[in-house]
């Protein structure tokens, strides 16, 4: 009943081995009637290929300290696949957060809500 | 009305001359049960295409078995696609994909096609719309094309109607003689596939699976290779056994009669998944609600009212290809 038929690209940017955090969001999704493909610790063309060869609907960064890898991350899924709406989770500075925000990246700081979470896929992905 | 179709149509062209992205939007297509504008199937003969299928329990290693062959294949093949399904769950019907992480070397190679495919509700092992992702990748130029399968028990065996050569994947410490005489999973391998044979166990698992083959006639022994996949330790050897299979199916005319087969089969499932739809649009009708009252009624028996209405169902109005979009599309 829940079925989304929507597909999520899951990936990690940062290089810490916390896995916890996307694993909850994704099992969160998942319950929410999504797909969710996770592909791990990412660079940012392995991003881009993984979010063309499965032709998702929606791209989420988790990010670990460094916003680099994320930030060429979303340079790059913006640029390649136009209208692409990407959401960002994890430890993201203030200052990070508003440079991802002017990006038009949705950014869920640590203390966000799971509910919170997947309302923004369900609106990002056009069924809410 | 058309222009769905249209596009789909441009889009298959796309794909077809090489465009990936258009190739994986038509997977979508195919997932979402819309229908494709014909894809020639008469390839039954055309011994250069190749499917593996790779099947076996949960945690076999199978995601890196495929990832660690796929790499071996590469060496005599110019590309390789891989089909890689996990369940929906029944529940929520959404799904975790997780097959990518365990191929994270092939990421961004040219020459590899990775997708993930959630069972969206289908049974046996595979998604209903593996068979035709994997027509569509053969005619978009993937000749060989390697589909893993669902964490399997015993029964889910659709693999053998989808694959050429199925490659039945267990471990050391795996069961015991009883299981490995129970029907299923043993008696559709092309090739038995011993990984983690680096642990315990190994030659009782092997005594197990040599007990099950040795009652077969000697030409129809499957190889049993061992394997470790984390160490790509085994994979030359197991792509050897695959172009051996590969040879000698071709050679006895048993690749072609299999592919013949899985067209009936397809055809079949076609059929039954068209006729569903059919039944459900008549079931809204009030010719099935009258005949529900007369059930209740009793003035009817269920299988008179079934012989009334079967050919009502068959004649109703064929679907236009706009409706074939499952209704949670909008």
């Amino acid at each position: 009943m829940a079925d989304t038929g929507k597909r999520i690209l899951m990936a990690k940017t940062g290089l810490d081995g916390h896995w916890r955090g996307p694993t909850i969001v994704a099992t969160a999704l998942r319950d929410a009637g999504f797909e969710v493909i996770m592909i791990g610790m990412a660079r940012s063309d392995e991003v881009l290929q993984a979010a063309i060869d499965e032709d998702v609907d929606l791209v989420g960064l988790n990010i670990g300290g460094h916003i680099d890898v994320a930030l060429r991350a979303v340079e790059l899924v913006q640029t390649e696949c136009e209208g692409m709406p990407i959401f960002c989770g994890g430890v993201v500075p203030p200052h990070a957060k508003r440079r991802l925000e002017a990006l038009g990246v949705e950014v869920f700081p640590p203390g966000s809500q799971l509910p919170d979470i997947v309302d923004s896929a369900r609106r990002l992905t056009g069924i809410a | 009305m058309t222009s769905s179709t249209d596009t789909l149509t441009d889009m298959l062209a796309r794909a077809h001359a090489g465009d990936r992205r258009a190739l994986a939007r038509v997977i979508s297509a195919i997932e979402r049960g819309e229908r494709l504008p014909g894809i020639p199937l008469g390839d039954a003969e055309d011994a250069a295409k190749l499917c593996v299928g790779i099947t076996g329990a949960p945690g076999a290693g199978k995601s890196t078995l495929v990832s660690a062959l796929t790499d071996e294949l590469l060496k005599t093949s110019p590309s390789a696609a891989v089909l890689a399904v996990d369940p929906s769950s029944p529940i929520s019907r959404g799904a975790l994909l997780g097959d990518r992480v365990r191929m994270h070397r092939h990421a961004t190679r040219p020459e590899v096609f990775i997708r993930s495919m959630a069972t969206r509700s289908h049974h046996g092992g595979l998604a209903g719309a593996t068979q035709a992702s994997r027509r569509l990748l053969q005619y978009c130029a993937w000749p060989l094309v390697l589909i893993e399968t669902v964490g399997v028990g015993q029964v889910e065996l659709d693999i053998v109607n989808t694959a050429d050569i199925a490659v039945v994947v267990l471990n050391p410490g795996w069961g015991d003689e009883i299981q490995a005489n129970k029907a299923g999973l043993m008696e559709i391998a092309d090739i038995f596939v011993i990984n983690k044979a680096d642990r315990p166990g190994l030659e009782s698992t092997r005594r197990d699976i040599d007990a099950v083959i040795m009652t077969r006639p000697e030409s129809q022994r499957p190889p049993v290779i061992e394997t470790v996949a984390t160490e790509g330790v085994g994979m030359e050897s197991l792509a050897q056994a695959i172009t051996e299979v590969h040879q000698s199916l071709t050679g006895t005319g048993e690749l072609a009669r299999r592919r013949y087969a899985q067209l009936g089969m397809e055809l079949s499932q076609q059929m039954s998944r068209r006729f569903s739809q059919q039944l459900e649009r008549y079931a809204d009708c009030p010719a099935f609600a009258a005949a529900v009252a007369q059930l209740a009624a009793g003035s009817v028996s269920i299988e008179a009212a079934i012989d009334e209405m079967l050919p009502q169902v068959v004649n109703s109005v064929s679907p236009s290809q706009d409706e074939s979009v499952p209704s949670g599309e909008q």
